[in-house]
């Protein structure tokens, strides 16, 4: 039993930190209806952009915390503005391939540069080591990653239901020609809306560097995992994201405890359930799936 | 509109229908007015062709990848260098190839290499499923193999053949020198955790068996997914029945993942952490404090004495980087099958496997090495390392300790009469 309730605590941590790097791919397609294939790159740029930080200008874990996700934000403007917003009237299949085959191109270009076998990167101080709580243990760091991201989704939750701006995006993507008609300009709110989505991603990276391994390639597998998180949630919606993101923490901690073989299967039979019971995701809208 | 851009394409076509035949033409002429040596080598082609098929994109490409052709190509060097005039191979080409961790594409890629190329030999192969596909070609094709990024023994096991060669390093060695060492020092009580695949299996048995061997129990031996991010959970049972020793066997991104969050659990400074196999590249790209202390057996270390040094120096100048003992294991297959063609004065593959076998070599890479006859294993002292503190890395790539030379009877179990050269 004592060991049942560690595998729950740490599925929840790892929950949180999955919520936090589906969050991205949810506001992105809540808001603009893209599915960014890239969402796993960015997130690869964001620990790189970390450890390359470290390594140049001796920028630690906290600065990196808000440079690399400022740098990233710019990156998915200027992705948005010269490349997506061409697609955007077209079947999203093709915002789809090219996001594809945008990850194809940062991954092989980073390991172009940095080589395959990874950069390294240090625990910041006053994260290391572990936190006993009634014979419960767990890393300081993933605790950290935890509520740092649960923060963060909420931030985000807040800002677009309960503010003027959130109002104005997700108006914009309910209706961009009524919208218009009332005199917003939505082009100015579409694309830091993108950019934002992709800053999350690196932010995700930010906070992985630590115990991940940081390789061109980490967020290859990493991606198809959020893309679970946020199938099982509901495309688009964050409370989806958050509430995937904590299902798929504790299903993954389940299985490699009790099936160690079949950790990442149990995922996906999670996910095929969800889709065949409610299709939309458990937080989603039919309208949106 | 349409016309315009029909007609392009007819243009394009043409300059492209030109470009073949003007190729073609120069292969004709290529072909029939090339160098004559009149008859005077016994060499197919009048030159040798070494292929050298690894992981040139994927998690492997640093520990041999491209460099690798940088060291064959310093083998050539010194291989010229040595005979100059005398010398039998008087052109050696080296081809390339990406296997990309596929077997499907190792073996096109190795029938390519072997036919159409005319490789006289084929170097490297990292992953145990790519170099077993790699070695039924050589088989087929009658033409030498010779692996060193594989670690599978079943290539000198139940699928050896008479052309393929296992030079660096294999399961069952390092799970003697790392298993037999750190159960020799006290710690008795294994937990095992292993990544799912062809590699991992093995290296889970080899260990398992070397472990009970050397008076040591396993408690549990725990598979899991391959590739993995996330081995929290994982670590925590490793940690079930206090074992002493916690032997991971993952490889790459993996192993940095396991080590990590291995490092953030509660099972650090609890359990000592030995890794089955693990590269120079490794430690470079962790960091060498997250291995600190960590025990493995390696096949060559550049900084072991003044020999490997003046190898390393060299291969520094061209490369920018510190060698692993991939790249020093295929300089020296290089170099000692040139030898052989040198010595035998043809490159028929039957000829220098016959030359090959038994042989006893002594160079930088293979200390007390010989050609093992019954089964084209490759024996050669070995070393267990540890891997060096923060403070006591001297310069860049001075990460390892050598502890101890484990001397080839010791590392290398005798044939277990599995194989049967044919």
């Amino acid at each position: 039993m004592g060991s049942f309730v560690q595998y729950t605590v740490q599925g929840l941590a790892a929950g949180g930190f999955y919520a936090l790097a589906a969050l991205g791919l949810a506001v992105i397609f809540g808001v603009l209806g893209v599915v960014n294939f890239s969402h796993g790159a960015c997130y690869m740029l964001g620990a790189v952009g970390a450890a390359v930080l470290l390594d140049t200008t001796n920028l630690g874990f906290w600065p990196a915390l808000l440079i690399v996700p400022l740098v990233l934000f710019v990156f998915g403007v200027l992705m948005e503005r010269l490349l997506v917003r061409w697609l955007l009237q077209l079947d999203p299949l093709y915002n789809f391939l090219l996001t594809f085959g945008l990850t194809l191109l940062l991954v092989d270009l980073v390991k172009r540069r940095y080589g395959v076998s990874g950069l390294p990167y240090e625990l910041p101080a006053g994260l290391e080591g572990n936190v006993t709580i009634g014979g419960l243990s767990l890393s300081a760091y993933q605790i950290f990653a935890c509520l740092f991201s649960l923060a963060v989704c909420l931030l985000v939750w807040a800002v677009l239901t309960k503010t003027r701006v959130g109002m104005i995006v997700r108006a914009a993507t309910e209706d961009s020609e009524r919208t218009r008609a009332l005199g917003i300009n939505v082009t100015r709110w579409v694309t830091p809306v993108f950019g934002f989505g992709i800053a999350l991603a690196g932010l995700a990276g930010v906070l992985a560097a630590p115990f991940r391994a940081i390789t061109a390639d980490m967020g290859s597998n990493f991606v198809i995992i959020l893309f679970a998180v946020v199938v099982i949630g509901g495309l688009g919606s964050i409370l989806g994201a958050v509430v995937g993101g904590f299902l798929v923490g504790l299903v993954e901690a389940y299985g490699q405890a009790y099936a160690p073989s079949f950790a990442q299967v149990v995922i996906f039979v999670l996910m095929a359930v969800v889709v065949l019971v409610r299709p939309a995701g458990l937080f989603g809208r039919a309208e949106v799936a | 509109m349409r016309t315009a851009s029909t007609t392009r394409t007819g243009t394009r076509g043409l300059v492209a229908i030109a470009a073949i035949s003007a190729l073609g033409l120069a292969a004709c002429s290529g072909g029939g007015g090339g160098p004559q040596t009149g008859g005077a080598s016994k060499l197919t082609n009048d030159k040798i062709v070494i292929g050298l098929l690894n992981d040139q994109s994927g998690v492997y490409k640093d520990l041999s990848g491209p460099n690798s052709a940088v060291a064959i190509q310093m083998a050539i060097d010194d291989y010229k260098a040595k005979h100059g005039d005398q010398a039998v191979a008087k052109t050696v080409e080296i081809v390339q190839a990406d296997h990309q961790n596929k077997a499907d594409v190792a073996n096109s890629k190795a029938q390519e290499m072997y036919d159409r190329q005319n490789a006289d030999l084929i170097l490297d192969v990292p992953n145990s499923a790519a170099a077993l596909a790699v070695a039924t070609q050589a088989k087929a094709k009658k033409k030498l193999y010779i692996n060193i990024g594989a670690g599978t023994t079943a290539l000198t096991g139940a699928q050896c053949n008479k052309y393929t060669f296992h030079w660096a390093y294999d399961t069952a060695v390092l799970a003697k020198g790392t298993a037999g060492t750190i159960v020799g020092e006290g710690g008795k009580t294994w937990n095992i955790v292993y990544p799912d695949y062809a590699f991992g299996q093995d290296m889970n048995k080899s260990f398992s068996a070397e472990v009970k061997t050397a008076g040591g129990t396993v408690g549990q031996s725990i598979a899991t997914p391959f590739p993995s991010d996330n081995f929290a959970t994982f670590i925590t049972k490793a940690g079930d029945g206090s074992p002493q020793v916690v032997g991971t066997m993952h490889a790459g991104g993996d192993l940095i993942n396991f080590v990590k969050q291995y490092n953030q659990s509660e099972l650090k400074g609890k359990s000592e952490l030995a890794v089955g196999l693990m590269f120079i590249t490794d430690i470079h790209s962790l960091g060498v404090d997250q291995f600190a202390g960590t025990q493995f057996t390696d096949a060559w270390y550049w900084n072991f004495d003044e020999q490997n040094r003046a190898w390393a120096d060299k291969f520094t100048a061209k490369t920018q980087t510190r060698p692993s003992f991939a790249h020093a294991a295929n300089y020296s297959a290089a170099l000692n099958y040139l030898e052989a063609v040198q010595a035998a004065g043809t490159d028929d593959a039957d000829t220098i496997v016959k030359s090959l076998e038994g042989k006893k070599i002594n160079d930088f890479f293979l200390r007390n090495g010989e050609v093992r006859a019954a089964d084209h294993n490759v024996t050669h002292d070995v070393y267990l390392a540890k891997v060096k503190t923060k403070d006591q890395v001297k310069e860049a790539w001075d990460y390892e300790e050598i502890t101890k030379t484990v001397p080839a009877a010791q590392a290398y179990a005798a044939p277990d009469g599995s194989c049967k050269l044919s």
